[in-house]
């Protein structure tokens, strides 16, 4: 058991070591020209344009949800505090989850996606065939995985941001009758620039660790159609599992700033 | 070491490791300038795996391939990405892009230099996918062609930027007879046409005795005969006899079905050394 412990954390010890050397090699060839731009752009529709009906699905409910429960519970608790759920909704949402939301569903709907095409290509022996024809798959495909990836989850994340308060003021003024002025007024005055951008901080490293360790993990990919499954489910597990683990560090080192 | 330079490409002792087991076991090869050599071996006997190591897609455990007398591996990549670029290979499955057209899988290498005009590539697409016997596939994606047209494809797009020296992996299999035989005609005009080196890797006997200049046979991680077509037929080592006549029993062991043994007269199932 020990032993089975141990071998696991080795392996993935030794795996961080090599994502940190693929983000190496991944910046040193976003300057090598010629950028690959189609690619580029093939990704931002991909990644970004693609995901916008299933990130607006999310952002609406986790809004209307949160406003509703939150709403709930100061009524039945704190008579005529009502109206700062505008505030509450505002602030979990820009804070915490719209980054987090987002993120995920796009690890689940993009990241499945890169590892798949990345992993078919390496058991058909694409990536081979990359190289023979004088391209460097980590500029050809990674490069514009990232860069794609790095700006389109913070746009996503400030679209959840809107759609979710949206979806609480939806539920606040349309189920629960509260009071339209103090609602938003509440809103404004909880929320500040920093937690929004604080959320745009985390959503920009999750950008990243979703398209590099897609990537990785599709390089990695063994054994033909059953190998590429492996590792797709493998990919979404390891970018969930590394998301969150980022999360909790940058919320504690942007908080800590105030 | 003036005599390395006297061949296109020559591999010395090349060992290499994959998976927990010895591939290859020390291979020495060498292949001169304009020459066809074929490699025939049994499927999983680690010929697509030599051929990797010539196009630098492995790095060997020991040994070193030398391209023009320049050796591969342990010179800067700069140095490296120069002997390669003068590759051609086509791969056992084709290996189209599928997310590109047709024509942009040709011309890839073209497209990505940025240094061809739309009408160059044009024109170069319909005159390689013309010299493998194809026309009107240009703005179809892979998945829309059957085996042998993706093959084809792939054959196109090995030659497409006219390289000197071209590797092919399995360039018959999977395709009808007419059909491979316009491939080994095709590999013997490229011979002869633009005098690429070639090494070209098959079962196919008949496409093997047709376009070679000489063959080698790889058995068991090693090459243990290389000769002319005529020698290789004539051949008295009992692995290559039994290799080229695709007999069954034999001194290559293979898994016999209902653990019948062989019939009297030929020993089967035991390891020896060839001489
Ligand atoms: N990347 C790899 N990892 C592990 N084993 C491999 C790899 N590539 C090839 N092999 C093994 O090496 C042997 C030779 O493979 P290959 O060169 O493809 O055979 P063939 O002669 O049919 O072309 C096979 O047993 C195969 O399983
Ligand atoms: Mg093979």
């Amino acid at each position: 058991m020990i032993r089975f412990v141990g071998a696991k954390t080795l392996d993935f010890v030794t795996q961080l070591g090599e994502i940190a050397l693929l983000l190496m090699e991944t910046v040193r060839n976003i300057f090598r020209r010629p950028f690959p731009r189609r690619n580029f752009f093939e990704q931002i529709v991909k990644i970004g344009w693609n995901s916008i009906p299933v990130t607006f699905f999310t952002a609406i409910s986790t809004g209307a949800i949160l406003a509703l429960q939150t709403g709930y519970a100061m009524m039945s608790n704190v008579k005529g505090t009502e109206h700062f759920v505008g505030g509450v909704v505002a602030l979990s949402v820009t804070r915490e989850l719209g980054p987090i939301l987002c993120a995920i569903m796009i690890a689940g709907r993009a990241g499945s996606g890169i590892t798949a095409e990345i992993g078919t290509m390496k058991v058909t022996e694409q990536i081979d065939a990359l190289v023979t024809l004088s391209a460097n798959p980590v500029h050809y495909l990674i490069v514009p995985r990232v860069l794609a990836g790095v700006i389109v989850l913070p746009l996503l994340t400030l679209f959840t941001d809107l759609v979710a308060i949206l979806g609480g003021m939806l539920v606040a003024f349309l189920e629960m009758g509260l009071n339209e002025a103090q609602y938003i007024e509440t809103t404004l005055r909880m929320l500040t620039i920093s937690d929004i951008n604080n959320g745009l901080i985390k959503s920009v490293v999750f950008g990243l660790l979703i398209t590099l360790i897609a990537s990785f993990e599709g390089f990695r990919t063994k054994g033909g159609a059953e190998g590429v499954g492996k590792s797709t489910t493998r990919s979404v597990v390891m970018i969930c599992m590394s998301i969150l683990f980022f999360d909790y560090v940058l919320t504690s080192l942007l908080t800590t700033n105030f | 070491m003036s005599q390395t330079s006297d061949y296109a490409i020559e591999v010395r002792g090349l060992k290499k490791q994959l998976g927990g087991k010895e591939v290859l076991r020390g291979v020495d090869l060498s292949i001169c300038r304009g020459e066809t050599m074929v490699i025939i071996g049994q499927s999983g006997c680690g010929k697509s795996v030599l051929l990797k190591h010539i196009v630098g897609l492995h790095y060997p455990d020991d040994g070193e391939v030398f391209i023009d007398g320049k050796p591969l591996n342990g010179v800067s990549s700069a140095e490296r990405l120069a002997l390669l670029s003068e590759f051609g290979m086509l791969f056992q499955g084709a290996a189209l892009f599928d997310s590109l057209t047709i024509a942009e899988n040709v011309v890839f290498r073209h497209i990505q230099s940025r240094r061809y005009s739309q009408k160059e590539m044009d024109r170069i697409v319909d005159e390689k996918l013309e010299m493998v016997g194809l026309s009107g596939v240009a703005h179809l994606k892979p998945a829309e062609l059957s085996g042998g047209m993706q093959k084809r494809v792939g054959l196109a797009r090995a030659i497409a930027a006219d390289p000197k020296f071209i590797l092919y992996d399995e360039p018959t299999t999977g395709l009808d007879p007419i059909m491979a035989d316009q491939i080994n005609d095709l590999i013997l005009h490229m011979k002869d046409m633009l005098n690429v080196t070639s090494i070209a890797v098959t079962h196919d006997m008949v496409s093997a005795y047709k376009i070679s200049d000489r063959i080698s046979m790889l058995y068991q991680g090693e090459v243990i005969e290389t000769d002319t077509p005529e020698r290789i037929q004539r051949s008295k080592n009992p692995y290559v006899r039994q290799f080229i006549r695709g007999e069954a029993y034999g001194p290559i062991t293979t898994v016999r079905p209902f653990g019948r043994t062989a019939p009297s007269g030929t020993k089967g199932g035991k390891h020896e050394t060839p001489q």
